[in-house]
């Protein structure tokens, strides 16, 4: 276990390090003067450079690369264009938000996702399976911004029973939950879906197996069957997905941050790149990079946890 | 000669299917006494695993028992409230199945499910549980025991897991075990190994067994008694011996004359029986074999055959066999 932690934390520096690069040549290749937008039209050529040397474009590219590994391993992300403050301080104002926001939308389509399959394998072959696949895939096909404005629409305007917009005031707890209800609701509609067909048919996959029969044929009860026999197998395709859903629903934030008119790190990232801010936009990004390889990477030490089998893999 | 452990008798059952329902056993009677080693034989698809299922009531959700009933000791496990029939799994009856890849759990190790399997064991703790599995991996012949508990299924090879799958089956020391293909996934040597290691342990713990298998080595080499299965019904049933030295329902000759083993004239061609076996959802009036039987006559293929008595312990399903 310790040897395949190990490999598996040096594996996720490795991919940190190519994202970091990729995003970097990306960047660089982008067309566009980062010192001449920040300046406006009217600037002379002299202030133009002074601003390249002290943002360090002058300097071969190679030694700009190191530059940014060298400041980002350290924590130190550059300084907004505009306003001058620190990166790194606008991403922890910022993250919260969004990672609250993830966490619950992700947390009640877990619950409702995981119920819902359990429901579909019980009455498997029956009219309520049935209707759940259908509802599932309806729950999956809906996009979460058009979810986010029927909500708005129904639950803001005409019901008038939660805010529209915001984050609630801060400080105020109960005005800050009530804002999260509507943007979690849009946010993890889509998952509840997914986790309900996954749930679905790996459970009904597991209960086929021949170990299961084993375990009946030795009269254990049903429940620890279930229990400790099928769900202990049945469970980790739902938490590989989990660990990417974690990631793809805090990029999906972008929308629902949007139209609800959260501040986070959808809205944060959206104004930076209409900025062309640029050690904004590549902050946000490496971070979100590097929080998603620590997900990603704690989920596959929880599923190695659970399943020897995987443990091996870096045995041969 | 003592009274049958477990007698199936008259037991028919089908499988509800997408448009109709498949008649998997029909009128099967069998039974096995203590000691004795009963030998199921019969292609695929013939109904010997259905067979061995519902010896041990673990039947699909699909099946349907419309007569019959399963005995152990004279008592009818069918119907018994679900909860006993339970309580008797592994304890009365236990099952060797066949893929031994894939009879345990991946992600518990084989310690922890040996311990598990012996749920129905009442008053023992769970080291005295781990200490009895431990024992009897050694018995069946594990050279390191402890070293096996403590290791996941895929850790161990193929002869080795069937090994650890005939131990937890006599775990609980079960008044019959029933072996579904046990040595089918094994490759020649280990198949002997496991044959060998059966009739040792058959002679150790004098259980009755019941092997179904479709190899008629494995069956000569361990059985006392064999059923010759054919389209889910017990077409012929005889001593090992007799058996194989004087088959009579057409069906045995003909299975046993495909046996690569039995070819002794350089022939070079490999017998096979023409035909395959009939729909089973819809079955012909008379003899199921008839098809493809070389004696049927008309009688055979509309009047169903009458099982005949060929001597003690000795029957065959045929109109054409005589007593």
């Amino acid at each position: 276990m310790l040897r395949y932690a190990i490999k598996r934390i040096a594996l996720a520096f490795v991919i940190l390090i190519t994202v970091m690069l990729a995003m970097y040549a990306m960047v660089f290749l982008v067309p566009g003067d980062p010192a001449s937008l920040a300046l406006g039209p009217r600037a002379t050529p002299e202030l133009k450079e002074l601003l390249r040397e002290r943002m360090g474009l002058d300097e071969p590219v190679l030694m700009q690369v190191w530059h940014f590994f060298h400041n980002a391993l350290t924590g130190d992300l550059g300084y907004d264009v505009w306003s001058k403050r620190p990166v790194l301080d606008q991403i922890l104002e910022f993250f919260p938000n969004t990672l609250i926001l993830g966490i619950t939308a992700l947390g009640w389509a877990v619950v409702l996702g995981i119920a819902l399959g359990c429901a579909a394998v019980v009455w498997r072959g029956t009219v309520t399976d049935r209707l759940l696949g259908v509802l599932s895939v309806g729950l999956i096909s809906v996009p979460a911004f058009v979810v986010a404005i029927y909500a708005i629409l129904i639950f803001a305007v005409w019901l008038r029973w939660l805010p529209a917009i915001g984050a609630g005031t801060p400080g105020d707890i109960g005005s800050q939950i009530r804002a999260l209800i509507l943007p979690a609701f849009a946010l993890g509609i889509g998952w509840v879906g997914y986790l309900a067909r996954l749930v679905r048919a790996s459970l009904l996959e597991v209960m086929g197996e021949n170990y299961i029969r084993t375990a009946r044929a030795f009269g254990l009860p049903e429940r620890r069957v279930v229990f400790r026999y099928a769900l202990r197998v049945a469970i980790i395709p739902t938490i590989a997905l989990l660990a990417v859903g974690l990631g793809s629903i805090l990029s999906s934030a972008v929308f629902v941050e949007t139209v609800f008119g959260r501040p986070g790190i959808g809205t944060l990232i959206t104004g930076a790149v209409q900025k062309r801010n640029y050690p904004v936009v590549m902050g946000t990004v490496l971070f979100m990079t590097a929080f998603y390889l620590f997900i990603v990477t704690a989920a596959d030490l929880l599923i190695a946890r659970l399943d020897p089998r995987v443990r091996d893999v870096f045995r041969r | 000669m003592s009274e049958a452990v477990l007698s199936v008798e008259n037991l028919s059952l089908r499988y509800r299917v997408p448009g109709g329902t498949v008649a998997a056993l029909r009128n099967v009677s069998l039974a096995v006494r203590q000691g004795e080693v009963l030998g199921i034989a019969g292609e695929s698809g013939c109904g010997k695993s259905t067979l061995a299922s519902a010896m041990i009531d673990l039947m699909g959700a699909n099946a349907e028992i419309t007569s019959g009933a399963v005995c152990l000791n004279g008592c009818d496990i069918l119907s018994l409230p679900r909860a006993e029939r339970r309580r008797l799994r592994g304890r009365e009856i236990a099952m060797v199945f066949q893929d031994p890849m894939t009879a345990f759990s991946p992600v518990l190790t084989v310690g922890a499910q040996l311990v598990d399997f012996q749920f129905n064991l009442d008053g023992v703790t769970g080291r005295e549980k781990w200490s009895r599995a431990r024992d009897m991996l050694a018995r069946v012949g594990l050279s390191d025991p402890d070293l096996a508990m403590g290791r996941f299924p895929h850790e161990l090879s193929g002869g080795m897991r069937q090994r650890a799958a005939i131990a937890a089956a006599l775990l609980m020391r079960p008044a019959v075990l029933i072996a579904d293909e046990p040595t089918t996934a094994l490759d020649v040597t280990m198949e002997a190994q496991i044959v060998h290691l059966l009739r040792e342990l058959q002679a150790d713990y004098q259980c009755a067994i019941v092997i179904v298998t479709h190899h008629l080595g494995v069956i000569a080499e361990l059985c006392d008694r064999v059923a010759v299965m054919y389209a889910g019904e017990v077409v012929e049933e005889a001593p090992v011996d007799a058996l194989y030295h004087d088959p009579r329902h057409p069906y045995t000759r003909a299975l046993l004359s495909c046996d690569p083993a039995g070819i002794e004239a350089a022939t070079g061609r490999l017998p096979a029986i023409g035909g395959r076996l009939p729909d089973l959802s819809d079955l012909p009036p008379g003899c199921t074999f008839a098809a493809r039987c070389g004696i049927a006559t008309d009688r055979c293929r509309t009047v169903p055959p009458p099982c005949v008595a060929l001597g003690p312990d000795r029957s065959a399903l045929c109109h054409e066999v005589a007593p």
